[in-house]
This record gives C-alpha cells, sequence and structure tokens, in this order.
C-alpha cells in the first residue's frame, strides 16, 4: 500500500511529478510538494485551475496520471483515517434531522458499514472532546440546520479533526462566513496545527484571512504553479509570470491586494461551474 | 353532516370483523409495512425524495396493472415495477433537478401504460380501483409471505448500510470526500424505497403511499434532530396510522387509505405544534 517508507519521508503529505490530466487537457503536472507536520499551505489560484482537483486527489478520490501522492506516508484512498476535510459552509435544511453530535460523530466512523453497536462509549468521549476543541459543546444537541454558518463551520471543524488525522484539507472553509466567524475558525486551525502537528492545505481565493498562519504558497494558474513562502510567491513578478499578464501586488498595511489577475465573482458553486469536478459532485 | 359522521365513524361490528382471517391478515401487514415505512421515511425525507417516492408508487401501479392483466400475481408485478422505476430513477440523475424532471417525465408515460393495461383487463373492476386506493381484502397469504421476506431484507440491509447511508442522506459532500459510495447507496436505497413501496400499494394504493412512506416521516423531522428518535416517532406514527385507520375502515367499509392519510395528517400537525411549542419552529433561520 505505502509507496514510500515513512521513516526516510517525515513529510505529512508528499507530491512527486504529479500530474492530472482529463483527456486532452493537463490540469498541472510536475508538481512536487512536500508539507511538513504542522505545516500551514496555502493554495490559491483562479477558478477552474484545479485546486478541488488536487483535494481529490489527496482524499483519495481521484487517481494521478503521473507521478506518487503520500498522506500520512501512504497512498491516500477513500476514508483514509489520515485525513480530516473541512468544506465551504453550506446551506442546510433546518429540518434536517442531525445534530450537532451526530455530525461530528460521522466524521468518525460515518463510512464504516455494519450496526456499529460496540465502543459506542469511545466513540462518545472522543466526539465530547472534539466539540469542547471548538468550543460547540452548548449546541451539540441542537439540529444542525437550525444553527449560524460559523457554528456549523465549527461543528465542521470538530468533525474533521475527531478522527485525529495527520493532514487537515480545508476547501474554502471561510467562504460565506463573516469577518468574525473568519476569525474563529481561522484560530482553531492554527491552534490544531500547533498543539497536535497537524500540517493544514488550505484552498482558497482569498489569501488575507489566514495571511498571518500561511508557510507557504502553492499558486495554480492555467496548469503553471509557483510554491514558496508567501514573500516568494505573491510578487508582481512571480503572478505576472503566472498570469502571463500584468499583474500588481500591493501590500497595504497588512493585506495583499492583487491587481490584474481578474478573477469570476466566487460564487458558492463557482468550482462546480467550471472545468474542475467539485468535491461533492454527488446526490 | 352528523349521517356523513355517522357512515364514517362506525364501530358496530369491529369487534366481530377483527376476527375474521382476511382482516387479521391486513393487521399483520399493516403492522410489518409500519416498521419498515417507518424506518425509511426520515431518510426519505433527509434526501428530499417524496416525489421520487411518488413516482416510485406509480409505476408499481403500472407493474401490478400488467400483473393483473397477464395474469400473474398483482404483487410480484408491483415489486418489479417499482425496483425498475427506483433503478431508472437512480440511473437518470442524482441531482435533484435532473431527478424531478426525470421522474416526471418516466412517471407519465408509466402512468398512461397501467391506465392503458387496467382498460384492457375485463375482469373485476373492483380490483382495478383496488390498485389505486388500496383494499383490505388485498393481503392473502401469498402477499404476507412476501411482505415478510421483503421486510428481513430491508431490515438486514439498513443494519449494514444505517451509518453510511445517514452520512449520504444529511451531508453528502463530505461523506464523499470521506470516501461513501455515495451513488452505489443511492441505488441501493432506491431498490429498498421500489420494495417497501410495492408492498405499499396493494393495502394504501398507489395514490397514497406518500402517506405512510413520506408523513411520518416529514413529521418525526419537526420534533426531533435525533437520527435514532425520528426513526422511531416515525415507526410509531406509521403503525397508529396503518393499524388504526384499517381497524376503523372496518365496519363502515370504506379504503382504509383514506383512514391512513387522516392518521398520518393529524399527527403531521401535533409534531409541528409540538415542534414549534420546544422552540423548533420556523421563527429562527
Amino acid at each position: 500500500m505505502a509507496t514510500s517508507d515513512p521513516a526516510a519521508d517525515p513529510a505529512a503529505l508528499s507530491l512527486r511529478g504529479a500530474g492530472l490530466r482529463f483527456g486532452e487537457r493537463t490540469l498541472w503536472s510536475g508538481l512536487d510538494l512536500d508539507v511538513a507536520p504542522g505545516e500551514f499551505v496555502a493554495v490559491l489560484g483562479p477558478n477552474g485551475s484545479g485546486k478541488t482537483t488536487l483535494m481529490r486527489v489527496l482524499l483519495g478520490l481521484l487517481p494521478l496520471s503521473e507521478g506518487t501522492v503520500t498522506v500520512g506516508g501512504h497512498t491516500p484512498r477513500r476514508g483514509s483515517p489520515e485525513i480530516g476535510y473541512v468544506p465551504q459552509q453550506q446551506p442546510l435544511d433546518p429540518d434536517l434531522p442531525l445534530r450537532g453530535r451526530d455530525l461530528v460523530g460521522l466524521g468518525l466512523d460515518g463510512h464504516r458499514f455494519g450496526p456499529g453497536f460496540g465502543r459506542r462509549r469511545e466513540r462518545r468521549v472522543r466526539v465530547d472532546r472534539a466539540l469542547e476543541q471548538v468550543a460547540g459543546t452548548h449546541y451539540a444537541d441542537a439540529p444542525v440546520g437550525r444553527l449560524s454558518g460559523g457554528e456549523q463551520q465549527r461543528l465542521r471543524i470538530a468533525q474533521a479533526l475527531v478522527g485525529d488525522p495527520a493532514v487537515l484539507l480545508c476547501d474554502e472553509p471561510l467562504l460565506s462566513l463573516d469577518l468574525s466567524h473568519q476569525r474563529t475558525v481561522t484560530r482553531l486551525i492554527d491552534e490544531r496545527r500547533r498543539a497536535a502537528g497537524t500540517a493544514v492545505l488550505f484552498v482558497t481565493h482569498e489569501i488575507n484571512p489566514v495571511l498571518p498562519l500561511v508557510d507557504r504558497v502553492l499558486y495554480l494558474v492555467d496548469g503553471r504553479f509557483s510554491i514558496g513562502s508567501t514573500d516568494e510567491v505573491m510578487t508582481s513578478e512571480t503572478l505576472s509570470r503566472l498570469y502571463r499578464t500584468e499583474v500588481d501586488v500591493l501590500r497595504v498595511r497588512d493585506r495583499l491586494v492583487v491587481v490584474g489577475a481578474e478573477d469570476a465573482p466566487v460564487t458558492r458553486d463557482a468550482h462546480a461551474e467550471h472545468g474542475a469536478a467539485p468535491v461533492g459532485g454527488g446526490a | 353532516m352528523s349521517e356523513f359522521l355517522a357512515r364514517i365513524l362506525d364501530l358496530s361490528g369491529t369487534g366481530e370483523l377483527l376476527t375474521l382471517p382476511f382482516v387479521r391478515n391486513a393487521l399483520i401487514a399493516c403492522a410489518v409495512l409500519g416498521v419498515v415505512a417507518g424506518l425509511l421515511a426520515p431518510l426519505i425525507v433527509s434526501r428530499g425524495m417524496a416525489f421520487a417516492v411518488h413516482g416510485t408508487a406509480e409505476l408499481a401501479f403500472t407493474g401490478a396493472a400488467a400483473g393483473l392483466l397477464l395474469g400473474v400475481a398483482v404483487g410480484f408485478g408491483a415489486v418489479v415495477g417499482a425496483v425498475v422505476a427506483a433503478v431508472i430513477f437512480g440511473i437518470l440523475g442524482l441531482r435533484q433537478r435532473e431527478r424531478d424532471s426525470a421522474i416526471g417525465v418516466v412517471m407519465a408515460f408509466g402512468l398512461g401504460l397501467g391506465v392503458l393495461f387496467l382498460s384492457l383487463y375485463d375482469g373485476r373492476s373492483a380490483n382495478r380501483f383496488g390498485l389505486l386506493t388500496g383494499s383490505i381484502v388485498s393481503v392473502d397469504q401469498q402477499n404476507l409471505v412476501i411482505l415478510g421476506v421483503v421486510a428481513v431484507v430491508v431490515l438486514a440491509t439498513l443494519a449494514v448500510l444505517y451509518r453510511p447511508l445517514l452520512f449520504a442522506s444529511t451531508d453528502p459532500e463530505v461523506a464523499l470526500a470521506r470516501g461513501v459510495p455515495v451513488r452505489a447507496l443511492t441505488l441501493v436505497f432506491g431498490v429498498l424505497i421500489g420494495l417497501v413501496t410495492a408492498l405499499a400499494v396493494p393495502i394504501v394504493g398507489a395514490i397514497l403511499v406518500l402517506s405512510v412512506l413520506i408523513v411520518p416521516g416529514a413529521a418525526a423531522n419537526r420534533v426531533t434532530a435525533n437520527p435514532l428518535v425520528a426513526t422511531v416517532v416515525a415507526i410509531v406514527i406509521a403503525e397508529v396510522a396503518l393499524v388504526g385507520g384499517t381497524i376503523l375502515s372496518l365496519a363502515p367499509g370504506l379504503p382504509i387509505s383514506a383512514y391512513v392519510a387522516t392518521i398520518g395528517f393529524a399527527a403531521y400537525l401535533l409534531c409541528r405544534l409540538v415542534g414549534r411549542l420546544r422552540g423548533r419552529g420556523p421563527a429562527r433561520a
């Protein structure tokens, strides 16, 4: 199963010569990336540049066309316990028969078959602990569809962390959240990676909310990419090269403003409208 | 008015009727149907599949009508029709919007065929009407055996698949990311719906299958967000509606479906009221 020796490869996540093609179209190729435990990597790029597809590869839902990928020393497969996944906030039906603690519990064993009568006590302990970590205990028994977007996203983080993953994959988790909830969500993710050494891959169209946390940036544009520290990648020179047009990166106080890399307004289903299939394509 | 009420709420002689074998068969069938329908209903409602259930019921009717015409067992025809419908709906589209129009198209054709089959059939007309509105005499020994077998299949399948099914039904995007075979589960769930629908059609009729497969789930989801409690509440409502409806329908000699639908609707209103009193009304967005 493992394609590399974990002892020789301390990275939490590793891509070697990775490439992905759909028929004639190459999304990206020759991608090398090692993410160390506790490292925070922001994945940026315009819609359709293959960010979500990269997520699907790391989740084990899509095989690479070339190269290798390992997460926690293993080739990722469906339901890998090494991976926690935080999606973008979605509107949930207010009458959905699901409580906060059920949502978190499904993150632990929802993918398993069988009645699951055993280990109920251990399950409860783990779910309670994950709820505590996100300060969500007091609404754990409320219907998830009736919680605010911020409260739902906190539960999403608990859902992703309940299985103790080595890598946290976040797919636009701040989208449609207000500023204070964005701060809460980023703080929770930051605390976790510092406390448990969880590597974080954070797909986002907007770097500023996570700027203080970012160790490295992976910027994808039309099959071209650049990997490096924020100061290396988020420059007029690098982005102009990636976009093949004049792009200016300005620092305004402690924010980065990118001018010229015009992107379609990001909507909730921005991914789905482009070539890259969204992670949640079914049902 | 009082004459009308006396006609529909008549319990004289109900005790005697309860001792008849065909009545007992019907009650057993209702009790079994209530359990499986109650188990599925909250999941059906979570998945927004009310229309798919209705479409499946109409195609079960088509299958049953074909069975009637060809002289094979009506129950067998209903099972075939419903399962074929469930698989077609599963293949045609998993996204709700695509699915709804696909169901509309297939259902229209299926109903047309059913009407044709019924018109060509020149046996007893009560048999025809019974498929649409249900009939207590439709449950014979053979149907009971089919019902029992299907109930066991549904229970066994749910015992193995319940957790991933709940995950895929309530949180499909993360379920997919976690490697739950969402698409395959949709097909399996469709087949389960098909089987239970086919069993319900002879009893409550094709046009009122919704009253046992949707109403208990919609009502239960109003009073609790705990999936386990919701399932128990749905089973209780389905049992009360089905068994109670059968008993009430005996003396007046009217179709049980009318009583089942009315009890279910009352239970739904009650659950809405309870939900509102417990602060689960539509107030908080």
